[in-house]
């Protein structure tokens, strides 16, 4: 498999990445060699293995379910980049 | 007696505890430090102001009779902590200026035992990197250099600056955090002690994610009784991290000592690596013949599916972190770049709040994770990462521990494996199967190198067995006899 300049340029939207059209290129470049290196994956094989999905086996902590944090609007807000009465603030979403 | 940033934090602890200095005191001795070695760009944000104060507060309790077990004792954070009222930046432009209005679990205890907090630790950008080069506040120098040439070398990463400042003699001890062997490569680099636990013994939560099935902190030390020391007040069960492990805590000092009889130590032959510098293979030699001089038993294993490891990191890591890194858009928290439309406004804040290396890794994890790819890349490596804890998990049956190099080469120069991300990624090609397996593993300096730079041997145990990690370590510390000392210290080597 190989990444184009189209690819990379869909990736970065998917991802929310602005990436400059010149910078697509040498980006696609990278990574492809990246991917191709990662390919010696396939030589594993792994017919019948489950995929890992937790690296400790352990029965999850149980807790009860209640509510014991909250109410903290002004540590919410605190960092925000905008806000305005107890709203973070965006560009205008509806025309 | 040591000065007083010489001397390791169990004497400083001793010392502290029979009144024969202050907290005050250590903690101004190692302000001191800092402003000496300020060259090395190891901390972020340096609180010297806050460190008086928990100091002053440490000796109050101390006259009352009260405080844990790290009561005044001087401590470097990495900046991937959150602290309560304190910057936070992950080494990010993206996070510059974060104030967390709460404090992570592993430094409230920290605090709550008694640490003095002396700043916050460069590293490379949320963690991603192996040279501390990708850091958006500059490069961390470690203090160590080669013999007749002062170039500035890499304390690896990337919990560079945290490892740096200790082996500088500027902090009794750090903590970092390792996801494919962000401790344990710095502290070989920088010629100290880097210790990861357990996955799941230390809580994660207020801790800035990367990967979150990988990413695990710990202690960077001097020694292997201070690491465990620190490793025993980080250490704990967390219900605010669902993957914290409940289970008891041991005395991991207490564990310390004795010999290795009884013991078998596993070498998996396919640690050695083509291309493996020879001095590198004989340190790993020489660790050998001490263990075995120690009581131990040394049994050849096979791990055979070591040399995927390291690929499989590079879809999982990635994968991970591109979720984990959808947070940062600019609305909540950090930098924000204006854009016509919210759209635009996340791809500005992304685009120049990432630095190239974070957003190489989150455009491979969104396309790993991406319809039509997601079997092909992310399923095959975390059926890969099953085989690689088997394999482990094999190995136990045969073995208690298993012992290898920790890295492939000493430090390298500012500027090297640059241009090239896998020449990048090959320095955590011997620590990353331990990761993928969530296993606990230590790495203790145990000579050094042909132009005069530390190397580390590294030691990976059963799952929550960080005693007999512990123990093989100490041995190896007491065989090694490493006594070196960095040419760019506080106090002058």
């Amino acid at each position: 498999m190989s990444l184009d300049k189209d690819t990379v340029r869909r990736i970065a939207t998917l991802a929310r990445i602005r990436v400059d059209e010149e910078a697509l290129e040498p980006l696609a470049g990278e990574l492809n060699n990246i991917l191709g290196w990662v390919e010696q994956l396939n030589e594993v094989d792994t017919q019948d293995v489950p995929p890992m999905t937790s690296v400790v086996e352990t029965e999850p902590f149980q807790r009860v379910d209640r509510v014991d944090d909250g109410g903290q609007v002004e540590d919410v807000l605190a960092n925000a980049p905008e806000e305005a009465e107890h709203f973070f603030v965006v560009p205008k979403v509806i025309e | 007696m040591p000065t007083l940033t010489q001397m390791t934090l169990a004497q400083a602890r001793d010392g502290l505890v029979g009144g024969e200095f202050s907290a005050v005191e250590l903690t101004d001795a190692h302000i001191a430090a800092t402003e000496a070695v300020r060259d090395l760009n190891c901390y972020i944000l340096e609180t010297p102001d806050a460190a008086r104060d928990m100091a002053l507060a440490a000796d109050e309790r101390r006259s009352r009779g009260e405080g844990g077990a790290l009561n005044g004792i001087p401590l470097a954070i990495k900046d991937l902590f959150c602290t309560k009222g304190v910057q936070a930046t992950a080494g990010s432009h993206i996070l510059e200026g974060f104030t967390p209005p709460y404090e992570s679990t592993i430094t409230r205890q920290l605090w709550e035992a008694g640490a003095v907090m002396l700043g916050k630790t460069n590293l490379d950008e949320f963690a991603m990197g192996s040279s501390n080069m990708t850091s958006y506040f500059g490069p961390v120098v470690n203090p160590w250099q080669r013999t007749n040439d002062d170039a500035k070398l890499v304390p690896g990463g990337s919990s560079g600056g945290s490892a740096s400042i200790v082996a500088a003699r500027a902090a009794m001890a750090a903590t970092g955090t390792d996801t494919g062997g962000s401790i344990r490569q710095p502290g070989s680099f920088c010629g100290i002690v880097g210790m990861k636990p357990t996955y799941g013994r230390c809580s994660r939560w207020g801790v800035i994610a990367f990967a979150s099935s990988l990413d695990q902190a710990g202690p960077l030390t001097r020694t292997v009784q201070d690491s465990a020391i620190v490793l025993g007040a980080m250490a704990g069960h967390d219900p605010k991290d669902s993957t914290s492990v409940n289970v008891p805590v041991p005395d991991y000092e207490a564990a310390l000592g004795g010999d290795l009889k009884g013991l078998k130590i596993g070498v998996p032959k396919e640690y050695r690596l083509d291309g493996t510098p020879a001095e590198i293979e004989a340190l790993w030699e020489e660790g050998i013949n001490w263990l075995k001089a120690a009581g131990a038993e040394i049994v050849e294993i096979s791990l055979p599916h070591t040399k995927y490891a390291l690929p499989a990191y590079y879809i999982v890591a990635p994968a991970e972190a591109s979720s984990n890194l959808a947070r940062y858009d600019g609305v909540r928290y950090g930098l924000r770049v204006e854009g016509g439309t919210p759209q635009e406004m996340y791809e500005n804040t992304r685009g120049e709040g990432f630095g190239v290396e974070v957003k190489r890794r989150v455009l491979i994890g969104t396309y790993v994770l991406s319809a039509g790819y997601y079997d092909a890349y992310y399923l095959q490596a975390q059926r890969v990462r099953t085989r690689i804890a088997q394999d482990f998990h094999e190995a136990w049956e045969q073995v208690d521990a298993v012992l290898t190099p920790t890295t492939p080469s000493a430090a390298f120069a500012q500027g090297e494996k640059m241009d090239d991300p896998i020449a990048m990624y090959l320095n955590d090609v011997l620590t990353v199967p331990a990761s993928m397996s969530g296993l606990p593993a230590i790495s203790v300096p145990a000579g050094l190198s042909g132009d005069g730079l530390p190397l580390g041997l590294h030691v990976i145990g059963r799952p929550f067995d960080e005693s007999t990690v512990f123990k093989v370590g100490q041995v190896i510390e007491e065989a090694a006899n490493f006594t070196a000392l960095p040419q760019l210290m506080a106090g002058g080597a």
